[in-house]
């Protein structure tokens, strides 16, 4: 499955840098757009010292590493969301008949350069911020294990999206409302949200694993919400239990496919 | 090689009332009850008029679509449950539509097909050698699919479809929109695949010269049911007094009563109505 991805990537990319100086535009935009977010973090801690309890690089590394896991997981599966589009024009007939997943051949379909711009970014303010935060090493393993749990996560959400998408084909907007809805909502601290969206996020959708519980083990914070400690660690698990989710509902979408006339 | 037994597939469709919001359910029969089965080695016609289920069936068997009712095998396999394992036994073309990738020339797409079905270096050179041949895709192998023609796209499409030598080959209107030469060509190709290769193939069309030339075997769909099994023979029969195969069909079609009841039993397959 990820030879077939490999190559499908390596293929379209190889397509679009038949036209090279647009999909490089395409990159350095992308990028632009995203470092206007940070530019956004740097605004607000010009007003204050902290931000629902946290420094400027608390903040940045919640920004960061919720932004690599959001950008991976979109760069690698965010296309899945178009779903709706390929089912309305029947293109999406002809993945089925492939002997490839049809979900692989959603994800990787038409990847160009652009895919990277949103991971690149976050990996630099990550990288500027884990530094200056002076972590124990007793801690810092959690890093990569929240990014990976957070990639898998927010591939759950999009296969979500995109499962929902067979039973509505005019539903991409509902689904962005959870996937890049999401991503904004994981970079902030949780402590500038109300209570009962934070418990929403833990326990319904399970946002809050993304980065922030994890994150609290990282900072070596209490939670300021009064959550169990044990929490923290429940990211791998949680992370399980919504890829589970998604691929069954993905499974029943597939199988409620009711393709195009002719 | 293909069995049908008892296949039907509905489509709930929900129409908008009068009123707000309010929506009225309906339940569609796209096909009903359908039973036949298909021999290794033969080559069928799939006849009906637009919208009689032509392509929902074969949706079926090629496992996009799952039926609701029914049991359903094409090469030994369930094909909606057992979709990406079919996938490397049966080769598809849609008349209507590319299975390549449109913005790679036809070269990359063949070569993908050969990663993605896992067939080897070799093999894959000299079927792909033998396919340029008899399809005469030379002059545009190096030409990306969007900017091929009907008939250049459709070549490409079958070779596409054979590259990984499947047992069995289902053509959705492979004719729609050819030229007489391209059509020529394409019918003496599909003709030759299915007597030297033993190739099984299934194909719909609305072009009755495609089954006169092919197909030793023809089934009519209407309605959802079958209304006819015979070979181009017992067609012709079903109605002696008209003169063009043309005509005859339109009478199946536009369902001369006798004429569909009789020939039914000829292959043994189960005929609705």
């Amino acid at each position: 499955m990820a030879r077939a991805y490999v190559l499908l990537a390596w293929t379209w990319l190889r397509a679009s840098f038949q036209y090279p100086a647009s999909a490089l535009i395409g990159l350095a935009v992308a990028m632009a757009l995203y470092t206007l977010d940070v530019a956004a973090i740097w605004v607000i801690f010009g007003h204050t010292e902290r931000l629902g309890g946290f420094t400027a690089h608390e903040v940045m590394f919640l920004y960061g590493t919720a932004g690599v896991s959001f950008g991976l997981a979109d760069m690698l599966f965010g296309n899945v969301d178009r779903l709706g589009a390929q089912v309305r024009t029947g293109t999406f007939d002809t993945m089925l008949i492939r002997p490839v997943s049809p979900f692989v051949q959603m994800a990787v379909d038409r990847f160009t350069v652009t895919r990277f711009g949103r991971v690149l970014q976050a990996g630099v303010v990550l990288a500027i911020a884990l530094p200056q935060l002076d972590l124990a090493w007793s801690r810092v393993w959690m890093v990569p294990v929240m990014i990976v749990c957070g990639l898998v996560i927010f591939t759950s959400v999009f296969a979500f999206g995109g499962a929902i998408q067979f039973l509505l084909t005019e539903a991409p907007e509902i689904a962005n409302a959870f996937t890049y809805g999401g991503s904004q909502l994981t970079q902030y601290p949780m402590t500038v949200y109300g209570a009962e969206l934070v418990r929403g996020v833990t326990f319904i959708m399970p946002l809050a694993f993304v980065n922030w519980q994890p994150a609290l083990f990282v900072l070596d914070r209490e939670d300021p919400l009064g959550l169990p400690h044990w929490l923290r660690f429940a990211s791998p698990v949680a992370a399980l239990a919504i890829a589970l989710a998604a691929a069954a509902l993905w499974r029943v979408g597939i199988r409620r496919y009711r393709s195009t006339g002719s | 090689m293909i069995e049908l037994e008892g296949v039907g597939r509905s489509f709930t469709v929900r129409r908008r009332t009068g009123r707000l919001l309010r929506r009225e359910k309906a339940v569609v029969h796209a096909v009903r009850d359908l039973s036949f089965s298909v021999a290794p080695g033969e080559f069928v016609g799939y006849l009906g008029p637009n919208g009689a289920g032509k392509s929902t069936t074969i949706k079926m068997m090629t496992g996009i679509l799952t039926p609701t009712e029914g049991r359903l095998r094409v090469a030994g396999l369930d094909p909606s449950r057992r979709r990406t394992v079919l996938a490397r036994r049966i080769g598809v073309v849609f008349g209507q539509r590319t299975t390549l990738w449109w913005d790679l020339p036809l070269r990359d797409s063949f070569e993908l097909v050969r990663h993605l079905y896992k067939v080897d270096r070799n093999t894959f050179r000299q079927r792909l050698d033998e396919l340029t041949e008899l399809l005469e895709l030379t002059s545009f192998l190096h030409t990306p699919v969007r900017q091929l023609s009907l008939g250049q796209r459709m070549r490409g499409d079958i070779a596409a479809a054979l590259l990984h030598a499947p047992p069995v080959l289902v053509l959705d209107e492979p004719t729609i929109g050819l030229d007489v030469v391209s059509k020529a060509a394409l019918r003496a190709f599909l003709s030759e695949l299915n007597a030297e290769r033993g190739t099984t193939v299934l194909l719909t069309t609305h072009d009755l010269g495609d089954v006169e030339r092919l197909c030793n075997r023809v089934m009519v769909i209407d309605q959802g049911r079958l209304s006819f099994d015979g070979t181009v023979e017992d067609l012709r029969a079903t109605a002696p007094d008209e003169s063009s195969i043309e005509d005859v069909v339109a009478r199946l079609y536009t369902g001369g009563g006798t004429a569909a009841a009789e020939p039914a039993q000829q292959l043994g397959s189960s005929v609705a109505q």
